[in-house]
């Protein structure tokens, strides 16, 4: 018991003096890590700034210059009515395939048979070009909210769907097996092995889903009707007012960054605990 | 016409005293590669019983065939006299790339097959703790498989296994991703386990000073299709402790004997 025991602290002091030493050399010599993302961010506004005083073109302000539309419409409320009527069909649409696009990709990654059935529609709508199929979708549901709901669907649904079948298809088979040797029954199989296991490529797939979304809902603002966000970004080009257009287009793309942040906090907080204990690259 | 009786009467002796009994184990897999050809052994009971035989020699297909994760193309398997296709309560499985969830912590893994048995969470945990302690894990228990070394996480797998107490415990070449020292601290430790645990163990291996060292008898297979060459008794538990084995005179002969076996496979 006593050699047990000099074996273990052997074994903890070469796990912590390991992670240590690299975190301490990494911090001494490079900073901490948010300070090089803060000094990206600089880099890049830095540019904009000076591209828009230059200016490259009467059609690109400045960083400072869309910082201030972008508060403006923020106190205007113009952010606040346009993201009224754009959120809705979003929400909408990533609802429907957060839940019937995972369970449409895991049904497949169970299921042969389901698999041979989908698999050659979901790569031809995977490599369809959205845009053309717009106009098809407004003629056939008009120009409210269901036509939306389809673009975003449409735009975020083969990303998840095919993400999520391929998280169940890459399940370990020692674990499987481990899982047998233990009588654990299908059931178990999947909800303790399968899933979580997938659940990495699952929320992957959400995440590209997501902003496939994002690009559905702004492509619907913009080729069906013009309102919500698209009303913005259309109707302040149209204006000349290219700050303010600037500052919409600024306004969704935080929107979506934010979301998927949280997204991805989220996984990690329910399904993959121990990817919060790894210091370097997940998965 | 006695004759065949006999044998008949002396199988059924067999499998009911014997551990484990094989009985004409053929396994053809369906891409047509032909992995074992008639296999009949018995595997007594208590004993620890080593696979030994060249790569590709069918010894991890006959471990899994018995454990009941493989099913044989022809021939039986009998645990405690009971013919058995499945995995059961009375066998657990040490794994060679230890199987262990990379998204559960140590208590978690190694109580693991209690938790498919629907048993509760603390439980469940007592049990494991136990079982943690025994391998020499405890402060470990909220690690997770990644931040654990190579020997570690094979305790981990062989406490999983311990856990569910079953009394037939089989092992896939359990210490080959581990290095050379830590493996053979583990062979120590799997040892002194086992002298306390009272348990049969069937374990595949490749290295010949393994088998000798650990096991009681041990099974030598001949390459694709996989044929029993020969049963070597490799006792030397009986009148020995595990520090004077390797130092014993009949270590080394066997070692000796079992290579001089395999050689002619090699060439």
């Amino acid at each position: 018991m006593k050699t047990r025991k000099t074996d273990k602290t052997v074994g903890t002091s070469q796990i912590g003096s390991g992670t240590k030493t690299d975190r301490s050399f990494a911090s001494v010599v490079l900073g901490p890590v948010w300070l090089w993302q803060l000094l990206s961010l600089c880099t890049v506004f830095g540019i904009w700034e000076i591209a828009g005083r230059i200016p490259i073109s009467l059609a690109f302000p400045s960083f400072t210059a869309t910082c201030a539309a972008f508060f403006e419409m923020i106190m205007d409320g113009s952010f606040a009515t346009a993201y009224a009527s754009t959120l809705p069909p979003l929400i909408i649409g990533i609802l429907i395939v957060s839940f019937g696009g995972v369970a449409w990709g895991v049904f497949m990654g169970l299921s042969r048979g389901f698999e041979w059935t989908c698999m050659s529609l979901l790569v031809i709508l995977q490599t369809a070009p959205v845009a053309a199929i717009v106009p098809l979708i407004t003629y056939a549901y008009g120009i409210d909210m269901t036509s939306k709901v389809i673009v975003v669907v449409i735009m975020s649904a083969p990303l998840v769907i095919l993400n999520s079948y391929k998280g169940i298809r890459s399940t370990n088979p020692s674990l499987l097996q481990m899982c047998r040797s233990f009588q654990g029954n299908r059931w178990q199989e999947i909800t303790k092995i399968i899933l979580p296991q997938a659940s990495g490529m699952i929320f992957a797939g959400l995440r590209l889903g997501i902003s496939g979304g994002f690009i559905g809902i702004v492509l619907a603002e913009l080729l069906i009707t013009p309102t919500g966000i698209g009303d913005l970004i259309t109707y302040n080009r149209a204006s000349a007012l290219y700050a303010h257009m600037f500052a919409a287009i600024a306004s969704i793309i935080i929107f979506s960054t934010l979301t998927l942040t949280v997204l991805q906090r989220l996984e990690h907080k329910i399904f993959r605990p121990e990817l919060g204990t790894m210091s370097g690259q997940v998965n | 016409m006695d004759a065949p009786m006999a044998m008949i009467e002396k199988n059924q002796d067999t499998r009911e005293t014997a551990a484990v009994t094989v009985e004409g184990i053929s396994m053809h897999y369906p891409g047509g590669v032909h992995a074992l050809e008639d296999i009949c052994l018995s595997i007594p009971r208590g004993k620890m019983t080593a696979f030994l035989g060249p790569s590709g020699c069918g010894k991890t297909t006959l471990l899994k065939i018995i454990a009941g994760l493989l099913e044989p193309s022809s021939g039986d398997v009998f645990v405690n006299g009971k013919k058995t296709t499945a995995p059961g309560p009375e066998r657990a499985f040490v794994f060679q790339d230890f199987a262990l969830l990379p998204w559960a912590n140590v208590l978690r893994n190694v109580a693991f097959g209690l938790e498919l048995r629907g048993r509760k969470k603390g439980e469940r945990e007592e049990i494991a703790r136990k079982f943690i302690a025994q391998t020499g894990l405890t402060g470990f228990e909220h690690h997770y498989p990644h931040q654990l070394s190579g020997g570690m996480r094979q305790r981990a797998g062989l406490a999983r296994a311990l856990v569910i107490n079953a009394e037939i415990l089989l092992m896939d070449e359990p210490f080959s991703a581990v290095d050379e020292q830590m493996r053979r601290k583990l062979q120590e430790d799997l040892l002194s386990l086992l002298a306390v645990e009272n348990k049969t163990v069937i374990f595949v291996t490749h290295s010949i000073e393994e088998a000798v060292y650990l096991a009681d008898q041990t099974v030598i297979l001949s390459p694709r299709p996989g044929r029993i060459a020969k049963i070597v008794s490799t006792d030397l538990h009986s009148d020995l402790t595990p520090d004077q084995i390797r130092r014993d005179r009949r270590y080394l002969d066997m070692v000796d004997e079992i290579w001089g076996g395999l050689k002619q496979y090699l060439e």
